[in-house]
């Protein structure tokens, strides 16, 4: 008798696939060459380190569903590896060129990953999180304990600068650095993508969908987790690496539990069920945390909010809406949600306009009254001590809550009824 | 002697303090399977709010108003925030309280000011309590461990002798079966939640003014709460009020102790000077590595009994 094994194919290998990550190779090149204004090109740079790290934490949170609150851990130690071998090799007791500065960081994320990765995948979903919490806890605390290595609380500087120069590169200028990290993010974004390619990539999948499963066909699910987290652990210690050539600088900082939990909030904002959306993130976060600081005090509040809004509303994330959004196009039913659709969004944006204005004014009253209880807030000067300013605000913030629970019923039932009857179509296709 | 005895009774007020926090987390936890991220926010928010009422009406409306203002919040929290995220299951619920955390954060920030604000201890209480030998015991540290241990008596005597007691122990393991009894159990939810929230929020007024009153009080006492209930397994009341006296007594005492291995080398003859192989480890004493110890004892148990002191189920 002959069997046939028959492979499975989850997703034809198309040339859109190799289109696609052409088109990443491209965009990475030539985005220094359009966004080329002031500061845009440190905030590339700093986008493109931040992309490694949210994509090494989403094998994590969206490949194998497990949410770490010490995941800047191995980042921050491969920062501090990295950035302690550039110094020694500056000074010429080994040799290192810098651009594998970043692997002498993956190599620490992996080792840091072998070590607390033993004890923290012990356990899955929320007892592994409250461990990492620890965990991260732990490390920040041995890093204050240690000035020695971790520099105190001024961290550790070093000077990228050094060696010969290679092929006329010398990592001085900010161009090289990030034709250096587009060249790192573009290697380790396919080694992450073919990792969810890989039986391991593919089983952890299934630990996290059904752990119980996963061990009747065989399958240790703590040494599944734990060869993932190693393998994170290893990009992540690579964007360590790369922030600290980036930055020149690696303070205890890098491993509190502050970059753990932004990175979180990124990942999560961008989309962890998509295998780019925690780019989204990383590009949406670091524009928060660069661009928003500058213009207000309360820009934690906002994130926090937004962070809170994207859980109750968009689980699926930034990628998911779009992906949603893109489907109805695609489908041509797009007409039908559309109106609903504005109505919402309308609504939101007028009930934010509010939340804005009255947050700004509250932290202007409470921070910086004692300088006068005067600002100027979207270019009109508000007494903020005064009731118009408080009126608009709450009127704004009323009218628009009001909307939206009045629209919302409305969108949700056509959103349903289209998504609906996509799902539908694509069953009968298949 | 003396020292033995003094920094045993502040461990064990400390460990009181701790347990206060650490039973709200363990209920809610064990009932809904959320882990409260934003409990140590409670706690803070209930010390803001007695600050602020003991300003207009005096300490002790305070120790009764605030935790009744904490709880209805914490339910509001529920019923506005969790109940919507729940249909996503466990991790966004978690991500949820996460998110508020930080909100919470903020906006004590915003409405009382980033510095640490004066939060008195009530001038009945200021004062001695006893003298040990040569040591004053404050009063107020009596006190706490009193309203601790009165609420330990009472938790237990609603949850074992009440009506709806009974019907939250139920609750916590056949939810379904409760429903079909006719109980409304996301109301009992509901009513959990916003029970652990106020016990946060008693603990803030008692332990506000006992130590700083300041935006950062949340995370100083937030991941060791947590340290606290996976110590004394997932869960368990019994294992939480042993974990927290375990780490309250192990830190005061740690902070307290100024050995390290370098005295211990040198009592016994050994030279150790800073060229000494590993010295930035032999000079550390226990009182630096005091903050790390809840954290080490995380990890040991972890390693030698995973489910945690008392804790019975394997997660």
């Amino acid at each position: 008798m002959t069997t046939t094994t028959a492979t499975i194919k989850f997703a034809p290998v198309l040339p859109l696939r190799w289109l696609a990550w052409f088109g990443f190779a491209l965009l990475l090149c030539i985005a220094p060459l359009v966004f080329n204004k002031g500061a845009s090109l440190s905030l590339l740079s700093q986008m493109g380190t931040v992309m490694i790290f949210a994509l090494s934490y989403n094998m994590l949170l969206g490949q194998g569903g497990m949410l770490s609150f010490g995941h800047a851990v191995y980042a921050g130690l491969g920062g501090f590896f990295a950035i302690h071998a550039m110094n020694l090799a500056a000074a010429g007791k080994i040799w290192l060129p810098i651009t594998l500065a970043p692997l002498v960081g993956g190599l620490a994320g992996m080792l840091f990953g072998v070590l607390f990765g033993y004890v923290t995948t012990k356990k899955a979903g929320t007892p592994f999180a409250m461990i990492t919490l620890g965990i991260g806890e732990l490390v920040f605390s041995c890093s204050l304990m240690f000035p020695e290595f971790f520099g105190g609380e001024g961290g550790v500087s070093t000077n990228r600068v050094y060696g010969e120069k290679f092929l006329g590169i010398s990592y001085g200028p900010q161009i090289e650095v990030y034709y250096l990290i587009a060249f790192w993010l573009f290697v380790s974004a396919i080694g992450m993508y073919a990792f969810t390619q890989t039986p391991l990539g593919r089983i952890i999948n299934a630990v996290r969908d059904n752990p119980e499963r996963a061990e009747f066909i065989g399958y240790d699910t703590q040494w599944v987790r734990y060869m993932t987290l190693i393998l994170s652990g290893f990009f992540a210690g690579i964007s360590g690496g790369l922030s600290a050539i980036n930055f020149e600088i690696v303070t205890a900082e890098n491993v509190g539990a502050h970059a753990s939990g932004a990175i979180l909030f990124f990942t999560f904002i961008g989309g962890a069920g998509y295998f780019f959306g925690p780019m989204i993130g990383a590009i949406i976060g670091v524009f928060m945390t660069v661009m928003l600081s500058d213009f207000t005090k309360a820009w934690h509040l906002y994130l926090g909010l937004f962070f809170i809004i994207i859980v109750m509303y968009a689980p699926g994330g930034v990628a998911r809406v779009i992906m949603q959004n893109l489907r109805v196009v695609e489908y041509g039913k797009f007409g039908r949600v559309w109106r609903s659709m504005t109505a919402v969004s309308a609504s939101t944006l007028l009930a934010f306009f509010g939340a804005v204005i009255g947050i700004e004014m509250l932290y202007h009253l409470t921070l910086e009254s004692a300088n006068g209880t005067t600002r100027k807030l979207f270019g009109i000067m508000v007494d903020t001590a005064a009731a118009p300013g408080w009126l608009v605000a709450g009127t704004l913030l009323a009218i628009g809550a009001i909307g939206f629970r009045l629209a919302l019923p409305g969108f949700r039932r056509a959103w349903g009824e289209v998504n609906a009857e996509i799902e539908e179509q694509i069953r009968r296709a298949a | 002697m003396e020292f033995t005895l003094v920094t045993l009774l502040n461990g064990l007020s400390y460990g009181l303090l701790l347990f206060m926090l650490s039973s709200g987390l363990t209920l809610i936890f064990s009932m809904m399977g959320v882990l409260n991220f934003a409990h140590a926010s409670f706690y803070m928010l209930g010390a803001y709010f007695a600050y602020t009422i003991s300003l207009k009406i005096g300490f002790w409306p305070a120790l009764i108003i605030a935790p009744l203002l904490v709880g209805l919040l914490g339910a509001a929290v529920e019923r506005f925030g969790l109940r919507a995220v729940h249909k996503f299951g466990h991790i966004p619920e978690l991500l949820f309280t996460f998110g508020l955390s930080f909100v919470i954060v903020e906006m004590v920030q915003m409405i009382w000011g980033r510095a640490a604000v004066p939060y008195p201890i009530p001038a009945v209480l200021d004062g001695p309590l006893f003298t040990l030998f040569t040591t004053h015991f404050p009063m107020y540290r009596g006190f706490m461990m009193l309203i601790a241990v009165l609420m330990l008596a009472s938790i237990f005597l609603v949850l074992t002798r009440t009506r709806i007691g009974l019907v939250i122990q139920a609750a916590l393991t056949h939810p379904d079966m409760v429903e079909a009894l006719g109980h409304n159990v996301p109301r009992v939810f509901m009513l959990v939640f916003g029970g652990g929230c106020a016990l946060a929020g008693l603990a803030g007024v008692i332990g506000g003014n006992a130590f700083v009153t300041e935006p950062g009080m949340a995370a100083t006492v937030g991941s060791i709460i947590f340290v606290v209930v996976v110590v004394g397994g997932m869960g368990s009341l019994a294992g939480a009020l042993l974990a927290s006296l375990l780490i309250g007594v192990l830190q005061t005492f740690a902070v307290a102790l100024d050995y390290s291995i370098a005295t211990l080398f040198s009592s016994i003859g050994a030279m150790v000077t800073p060229q000494t192989f590993g010295y930035p480890v032999l000079k550390l004493t226990i009182s630096q590595i005091a903050p790390i110890m809840p954290y080490l004892l995380l990890v040991l148990i972890l390693i030698f009994r995973p489910r945690g002191l008392m804790g019975v189920r394997e997660g």
